[in-house]
C-alpha cells in the first residue's frame, strides 16, 4: 500500500491496531509505552517497537511531546500507520524522529501481522 | 532555531500550505513536568541556552503547580524544582509566563479572522469558534516554532473552505448547568471525532458554558472548530445545507452523566477546566459564603484572574469556607494522584475524560451545586 510520508524512515515490527483513535497525553504512558486510557481497545498493551496503526490523533496538543518523550525513553514504537495524520502526531513524530506514513487503508491491517514499513517511499508491506 | 523553522516547513510540505504567514499571537501547550517529562524540559532548556527569543506575544499552557503557592497546597519539592526549570526556560525565550488554558480571559486575545498558532486544545476550539480566529490544532513544540519564527504555514483552518460544518449536531433539551455543556461536548465528541459540528437547537450559551462545550469535545474527540447557530460569529456565512444530523437529547445527556461518574464520593472537588472565569468565581463564592467544607475544593484559574477576585473579596470568601484558589496550574496537569487523592469531583467535561488515565482518579462529574453540597 502507498501512502504519504509524513516522517522519513524505515521500520519493520508486528502491528498493534487500534480502530480507535488515540490521544498520547493521558493515553500512552511515556516511560513504559503503555496504553493507559480507561476503555481504549489498546488499554493494558504496550506500544514499544511495535508498528502502530490507528485511524488518526485525538485529544490534547501536548501529544506532541509525549511521542517525543516515547522515543527518549527508549520506549516509543518503532513506526506509524494512520489513516489521516493530524498536526499533533505529525510533530511529535517529526521532532522524534519515528517513521511514519498516512493515508493508507488501515482495515487491512490486521493486530499481529508482521509490517515492513518504507516510510522514506511512502510504502506500507505486510508479510 | 533551524530546527524549529525546517519543522514548520514539514508540516508545510505534508499539509499543501502555499506559503507561511504572520501569526498574531501563540499559545504553547506542553509546560508542566508532569506532561512532558525530562525529555521535554531539555528539548526546551536546549532552545533556551541558545538564545532562542519569540517574534510575537506568546503565552503559556497551564503548568503542573501554582507558580507561587505551591509548597502550601502541598505539591511535591522535586516535581517543583523541575517545574520551575521549564517556566525559566519559556521566560528565557521572551514567552509571558502566564500559564492558563484561558489565554483569551488573560490578556491575550485575538481579533475575528486574526491568523494565531494555539495550541491548547480547549483554547484551540474558543478562538476559533467563539471569536472567529483561524488557528489549527498546533502540537506544543509547533507552536513554539510559530512563536519564535513568528509565522505558520498557511492550511487547515487558516483557509476559509476548511471551515465548513460537516455535521450537524441538533440539540433536543433545555441546557441549565455548565456541566450539561461539558456533557453535550464529551458526547459530540466521541461521535463526531476531529469533524467541525455545526450545532442547532442552542437557545443561548454565554462564554463560559461555549468554553465547557468546545474543552469537552476537544477532548473526547479532537474538535478544533465548531459553529452554533445564532451564537458563534461564523455561523450565519457557512454552508450547512445536506449535512448528515445526530439528534441529542435528554437520553443522551443522562447516558453521558453516567458513563463519566465512575467514583461515589469525591475526596476533592476542582472547579476551573478550562480555567475559570471572574464570573464562574463569583458564582461559587456566593455558594459558598458562610459555609464549612468537610473536604477540600480547589477552584484552578489564571494569575489575571485570580487577582481581580482577590479584589472583589471571593478568594477570602471561599477561603473562610476552607476552599483554595489554585493559579496557573490545573487538575489534570498537576500530580493530585501523589497528593493522596483518589477520587475527584470536577463539572468539566473535559477533566472527567482525562482524569481517569492520566491522574488515576475516580470521577464524579456533575453540576457545582451537586460538588459543593458533596463537600459540605
Amino acid at each position: 500500500m502507498k501512502g504519504r510520508t509524513i516522517s522519513p524512515g524505515k521500520a519493520e515490527g508486528e502491528a498493534i491496531v487500534s480502530p480507535e483513535p488515540i490521544g498520547f497525553y493521558g493515553g500512552i504512558d511515556i516511560n513504559t509505552g503503555i496504553v493507559i486510557e480507561k476503555g481504549h481497545p489498546l488499554e493494558g498493551r504496550c506500544v514499544t517497537g511495535k508498528i502502530l496503526v490507528f485511524p488518526c490523533g485525538k485529544g490534547s496538543t501536548v501529544g506532541s511531546y509525549v511521542i517525543y518523550g516515547l522515543k527518549k525513553n527508549d520506549v516509543a514504537p518503532a513506526g506509524i500507520i494512520n489513516k489521516e495524520t493530524e498536526t499533533i502526531v505529525a510533530t511529535g513524530v517529526i521532532l522524534a524522529g519515528i517513521p511514519c506514513i498516512d493515508k493508507i487503508e488501515i482495515e487491512k491491517i490486521k493486530d499481529g501481522n508482521k509490517i515492513f514499513l518504507d516510510a522514506d517511499k511512502g510504502i506500507v508491506e505486510i508479510k | 532555531m533551524e530546527r524549529l523553522f525546517r519543522l514548520l516547513v514539514r508540516l508545510g510540505e505534508i499539509y499543501n500550505a502555499d506559503s507561511m504567514i504572520p501569526v498574531g499571537s501563540v499559545q504553547v501547550a506542553g509546560v508542566s513536568y508532569k506532561s512532558i517529562g525530562d525529555p521535554g524540559m531539555e528539548f526546551l532548556e536546549d532552545i533556551a541556552s541558545k538564545g532562542a527569543k519569540v517574534k510575537v506575544l506568546t503565552y503559556l499552557n497551564p503548568a503542573g503547580m501554582d507558580l507561587e503557592n505551591w509548597k502550601k497546597l502541598g505539591f511535591p519539592e522535586d516535581f517543583a524544582k523541575n517545574q520551575l526549570r521549564i517556566i525559566n526556560a519559556f521566560k528565557k525565550m521572551g514567552i509571558v509566563v502566564t500559564s492558563t488554558c484561558t489565554p483569551y480571559l488573560a490578556g491575550n486575545l485575538p481579533r475575528f479572522r486574526e491568523h494565531i498558532a494555539w495550541s491548547e486544545s480547549s483554547a484551540v476550539s474558543f478562538s476559533n469558534s467563539v471569536i472567529g480566529a483561524r488557528t489549527n490544532r498546533e502540537g506544543g513544540p509547533s507552536a513554539l516554532a510559530a512563536a519564535i519564527c513568528g509565522v505558520t504555514p498557511n492550511y487547515g483552518l487558516h483557509l476559509w473552505e476548511n471551515r465548513q460544518p460537516n455535521v450537524k449536531i441538533k440539540v433536543n433539551f433545555n441546557l441549565n448547568y455548565n456541566s450539561d455543556f461539558g456533557a453535550l461536548g464529551w458526547y459530540v465528541g466521541k461521535q463526531v471525532k476531529n469533524k467541525i459540528p455545526y450545532f442547532t437547537g442552542i437557545k443561548d450559551a454565554n462564554t463560559d458554558q461555549l468554553k465547557a462545550l468546545g474543552a469537552a469535545m476537544a477532548a473526547s474527540g479532537a474538535v478544533a472548530l465548531y459553529h452554533v447557530e445564532g451564537i458563534t460569529p461564523e455561523a450565519d456565512n457557512v454552508k450547512k445545507e445536506g449535512l448528515e444530523t445526530i439528534s441529542v437529547g435528554k437520553k443522551e445527556i443522562k447516558e453521558t452523566y453516567d458513563k463519566l461518574n465512575t467514583g461515589k464520593k469525591p475526596d476533592i472537588v476542582i472547579f476551573g477546566c478550562p480555567h475559570a472565569s471572574l464570573r464562574e468565581i463569583s458564582l461559587l463564592a456566593d455558594k459558598l459564603e458562610g459555609k464549612h467544607l468537610k473536604r477540600p475544593v480547589w477552584i484552578c484559574t489564571s494569575r489575571m484572574v485570580k487577582e481581580a477576585a482577590e479584589r472583589m473579596g471571593y478568594n477570602e470568601i471561599i477561603a473562610k469556607a476552607g476552599g483554595s484558589i489554585v493559579a496557573d496550574t490545573c487538575m489534570v496537569v498537576s500530580p493530585i494522584e501523589k497528593m493522596g487523592y483518589k477520587t475527584t469531583g470536577v463539572n468539566s467535561g473535559k477533566a472527567a475524560n482525562y482524569l481517569p488515565g492520566f491522574c488515576k482518579q475516580e470521577v464524579c462529574f456533575a453540576n457545582i451545586d451537586d460538588l459543593v453540597e458533596a463537600q459540605l
